[in-house]
């Protein structure tokens, strides 16, 4: 069967003043139905950048200057602004990072719900209220008719979050990409809503794109992770693998400075150095100047290879079994 | 001498660099930055021509508009162009008392200018002297002084102007002292902004250790320091002053009627504008106009100048 | 927000206080009273009678209390030009200036707001520049001279409008008006332009700081990324947030407004309370210009409360804090 999704090549840059910006380059992953990508990186990676992309939400300076993202068999890139719409929010739905800023806070949340369905169906407003209701009360919100008629500041955080998440599931779109959906909440809400997502996805069948840099949250929840740095995967296969045999120091890194999977009374590993600026990137490898296993190979840009079957990595020194020490 | 150009202080580097350094003082560098703006320096430039106009305007002006002896009735409300009975060309036309608009316009913007500017600047002694006063003594005289300065820039400076002319009656004193009243606000609101973080900084901490007078302290020390925003301000004020004199004048509340300056000429072409005899009221009006933008011009381009933290 | 609203009227009549004291000290102790409220024309023994019943030589603290007294009873002595109670000429006069004053209101919301929308979506656009080079002029340029260039360009060599005067009106609410008839409203054309040219400027200005601060917001995108249309994420979600702050300052406008509608009307010969103040001071009836500044600074003082009243009930967040307290 076909992917829901898959992004080929993708490369947005950002024309600025003081130079081309290449917040995401050749990036390629795919996603199948019912599936969750976890996409993961620090800040600045990109993986937000791609999230946007593939919504064709690039705000300029910013452009999609390359590669294809092919959803449900069609290729979007070249789409107009009046076809992008029609994607987005009914087969494409996003959710933010921050709850606060999401919802528009001079509009009530009947409004924002209602608009959403109209801007897809030509319904009537009641069978529009109607769908409304049954997506808060989905996302286990309680007297949904109350809360309807609310304006966003009168909910907490967590609350905000679920309604966002309501109005994405308002389509039952057959993608959703959530942007570090719950780094802004409480550890208990956060648990509460990673559950009831995956507990959506499952039921509805929808795929799930997983922006995050907490590698934590994505071990519970994805299929399958891709690992982002300065703009380009350095890393991708079924989570369990990764997360129990990472092939790129960079990923290896990342998860040793995870403080559950270390034993109390250990060092926490760091990785040296700080995120480059994407505007200035060092040749070759872009995480080489941080790299234990770096040499003069790296200083040109490594291709993908797949060293184990499933395992896909962009490194000439890849942490294989044989070669741990 | 201008600092040298950008192609020569790249090429000539390091022979350029030491002699330009030794020379860089701060009013150079001022100067430079401000002409960095070409419009800035082009509206400078017209303005000291307008300003060398008003002040050289019985020497430039082919008739003295003030005295009567010299009008001649019988060339009222000429054309722009037309030769007069006293044997020059109205360049600019004549007024319906035989008046020659340019050199009504010349003596007119002496007028402005003097009251614009004198009020500005009785206004920027009395507002930065408040202003500083609030800012050095602090608790119940900066309440008292900052308390007056809302209440006066709460209403709009034409009801301040008529309420203080309603008082005082007409004249152009009096219209000095309305500007004064409107404007010295702005000044004590901005010198007391400026101050209240000038006078945390140690300079100030040590002229206090020397057992300095406060008038030594607030004079020597702490005005200079709070000059720059204080000129953005005060460019921009002289602009409002001739504004609000022009328009009181046109209002007929301002200079004598003999005496006319912009406003009033502008004010006195009114009624013959509607019969299509335009230049009474036009040619003063874009003396104004000009003079106006262009005082705005140069403090628009003054504020990004001074501004530290513009300053690369 | 029973205990601010007191707060608020009590700050209110503190001000109008304030004023009245500035008021008599400006015609007792600046001007001459007999000069004041006593007509030029009376003779010796008229004067002598009317000093006593003025009350004009007891100590000038008791005279205060008795001009205070007057004032609320709505007393503010009789005109000399023409003989009736300068409270009530005033008020004969305010239809028509406030007429003037909303129609450049209308006018500044008008031409303002979607120049100020169009610079602010396309700020780096050489007619969003063109635009604002324009409301500079707007701010600096004296009003009364482009009332001038007004005349001469659309009545005088155009001949599309008239110049002078109210034009024909027509009763409501036992008022009449000028914007009820045609030629009534194309008297209003000029005056209104003229007086509305600072607020245009004003309205450009704060719309388009406020547009470019809130396209950024991620409600904004939000509601791209919901689907729907730009001119609903526009006009709905991006207008919606700048219009409490422009509506707040226009409101608070319309006092200097009604102050500015002097020059305004004096140029155009509108019939209003401002060309009336003028006439008033060339004669010197003083006491109309006294009414007529008493009813200004009340007018200022009642706008003041009024937006801050509107403005908590426009903003849902402010709302909800004055719950809260």
């Amino acid at each position: 069967m076909a992917p829901t999704l898959e992004v080929r090549g993708l490369r947005t840059h950002f024309f600025t003043k003081a130079g081309v910006l290449k917040a995401v380059d050749d990036v390629s992953f795919s996603i199948e139905k019912g599936k969750v990508l976890g996409l993961v990186g620090e800040s600045g990676s990109g993986k937000s950048v791609t999230g946007f992309s593939v919504l064709g939400l690039v705000d300029p300076p910013g452009r999609v200057v390359d590669g294809e993202i092919i959803f449900q068999g069609r290729n979007l890139t070249g789409l107009s602004e009046e076809e992008w719409r029609k994607i987005r929010g009914r087969d494409i739905a996003m959710v933010f990072q921050d709850p606060m800023m999401t919802l528009n806070p001079v509009l009530r949340i009947d409004t924002q719900m209602i608009e959403t369905v109209l801007a897809h169906e030509k319904v009537s407003e009641q069978a529009a209220r109607a769908r409304a209701r049954e997506a808060l009360t989905q996302v286990g919100i309680p007297s949904p008719d109350e809360r309807l008629k609310a304006y966003p500041h009168q909910f907490s955080g967590g609350m905000r979050q679920r309604v966002a998440i309501a109005i994405a599931l308002l389509h039952r779109p057959a993608l959703i990409i959530a942007d570090e959906p719950t780094t802004a909440l409480d550890v208990t809400i956060q648990g509460q809503i990673l559950y009831e997502v995956q507990k959506l996805c499952r039921d509805t069948g929808t795929s799930l794109i997983w922006i995050t840099h907490d590698l934590s949250v994505v071990a519970g929840l994805a299929d399958e992770i891709c690992v982002m740095y300065a703009g380009r995967i350095v890393e991708r296969g079924p989570v369990d693998a990764v997360l129990d045999e990472p092939l790129h120091p960079y990923t290896r890194g990342l998860i040793g400075s995870v403080p559950s999977r270390n034993v109390r009374g250990h060092k926490l590993m760091q990785i040296p150095g700080m995120t480059p600026s994407l505007l200035n990137l060092p040749p070759g490898c872009a995480f080489r100047t941080r790299c234990p296993r770096a040499d003069d190979d790296c200083l040109v840009e490594p291709a993908i290879t797949e060293p184990k079957p499933g395992r896909e990595v962009r490194c000439y020194h890849p942490h294989l079994l044989d070669t741990v020490a | 001498m201008s600092p040298p150009p950008a192609e020569a202080t790249t090429v000539a580097a390091p022979i350029a660099e030491p002699v330009r350094a030794a020379e860089e003082t701060p009013f150079r560098r001022f100067v430079a930055d401000f002409a960095e703006s070409k419009v800035a320096l082009g509206a400078f430039i017209c303005f000291v021509l307008i300003a060398l106009a008003a002040i050289f305007a019985p020497w430039i002006a082919p008739q003295n508009p003030y005295d009567l002896a010299q009008l001649d009735i019988m060339d009222g409300r000429m054309e722009p162009g037309t030769v007069g009975g006293a044997g020059f060309t109205y360049i600019l036309g004549t007024d319906d008392q035989g008046r020659d608009m340019f050199s009504g316009i010349l003596y007119g913007l002496r007028i402005s200018l003097m009251v614009g500017a004198g009020s500005a600047f009785i206004a920027f002694c009395f507002g930065t002297g408040l202003g500083l006063l609030a800012a050095y003594f602090g608790r119940r005289t900066d309440a008292v002084i900052m308390r007056l300065v809302d209440l006066q820039l709460s209403f709009p400076s034409i009801l301040v102007a008529l309420m203080i002319l309603a008082f005082l009656g007409k004249g152009i004193l009096n219209v000095v002292i309305a500007i004064v009243v409107v404007e010295w606000a702005y000044y004590a609101r901005t010198v007391r902004g400026t101050a209240l973080v000038e006078r945390r900084r140690e300079y100030i901490e040590a002229a206090e250790c020397l057992a300095l007078s406060h008038q030594r302290i607030v004079f020597r020390h702490l005005l200079p320091n709070c000059l720059p925003p204080l000129i953005v301000v005060g460019t921009m004020q002289v602009a409002r002053a001739i504004a609000l004199e022009a328009t009181l004048s046109f209002l007929g509340l301002g200079v004598p009627v003999t005496e006319p300056s912009l406003g009033l000429l502008i004010a006195n072409g009114y009624e013959y504008m509607l019969s299509g005899r335009y230049w009474i009221s036009f040619y003063p009006g874009i003396a104004l106009l000009v003079t106006i933008v262009v005082i705005n011009l140069v403090g628009d381009q003054l504020r990004d100048v001074l501004n530290p933290r513009l300053r690369k | 927000m029973i205990v601010y609203l007191i707060r608020r009227l009590m700050q209110s009549t503190l001000v109008v206080l304030a004023m009245t004291v500035i008021l008599f000290v400006g015609v007792y102790a600046i001007g001459d009273p007999v000069e004041i409220l006593i007509s030029p024309d009376a003779d010796q023994m008229e004067r002598e009678r009317a000093i006593a019943a003025l009350g004009l030589d007891r100590p000038l603290w008791l005279q205060y209390l008795t001009f205070l007294q007057n004032a609320l009873r709505g007393d503010l002595g009789r005109s000399f030009v023409f003989n009736e109670p300068a409270l009530t000429l005033i008020m004969q006069k305010m239809p028509a200036t406030l007429e003037l004053a909303f129609a450049a209101t209308f006018f500044a919301i008008l031409i303002g707001l979607p120049l100020g929308l169009w610079a602010g979506l396309r700020p780096e656009a050489r007619s969003s520049r063109v635009i604002m080079a324009t409301s500079i002029l707007g701010f600096s340029l004296p009003s009364f001279w482009v009332g001038l260039m007004l005349i001469m360009v659309f009545a005088v060599q155009l001949g599309w409008l008239p110049s002078t005067g109210r034009g024909p009106t027509a009763e409501l609410f036992g008022v009449q008006w000028s914007f009820l008839t045609i030629d009534g409203l194309r008297h209003l054309i000029l005056p209104a332009i003229n007086l509305s040219l600072f607020k245009v400027s004003l309205v450009i200005r704060l719309t388009r700081a406020g547009v470019r601060e809130t396209v950024l917001m991620d409600y904004v995108k939000f509601a791209r990324a919901k689907g729907l249309s730009e001119s609903r994420v526009i006009f709905v979600h991006v207008l919606k947030n700048i219009m409490i702050p422009v509506i707040t300052v226009t409101a608070l406008e319309f006092g200097s407004t009604i102050a500015f509608s002097v020059v305004t009307e004096s140029i155009f010969a509108w019939p209003g309370m401002g060309k009336l103040i003028i006439d008033s001071i060339y004669v010197l009836d003083r006491p109309v210009i006294v009414a007529y500044l008493m009813i200004i600074v009340l007018m200022f003082i009642m706008l003041n409360f009024t937006v801050d009243v509107l403005y908590s009930v426009l903003d849902p967040r402010v709302r909800l804090q004055d719950q809260k307290a």
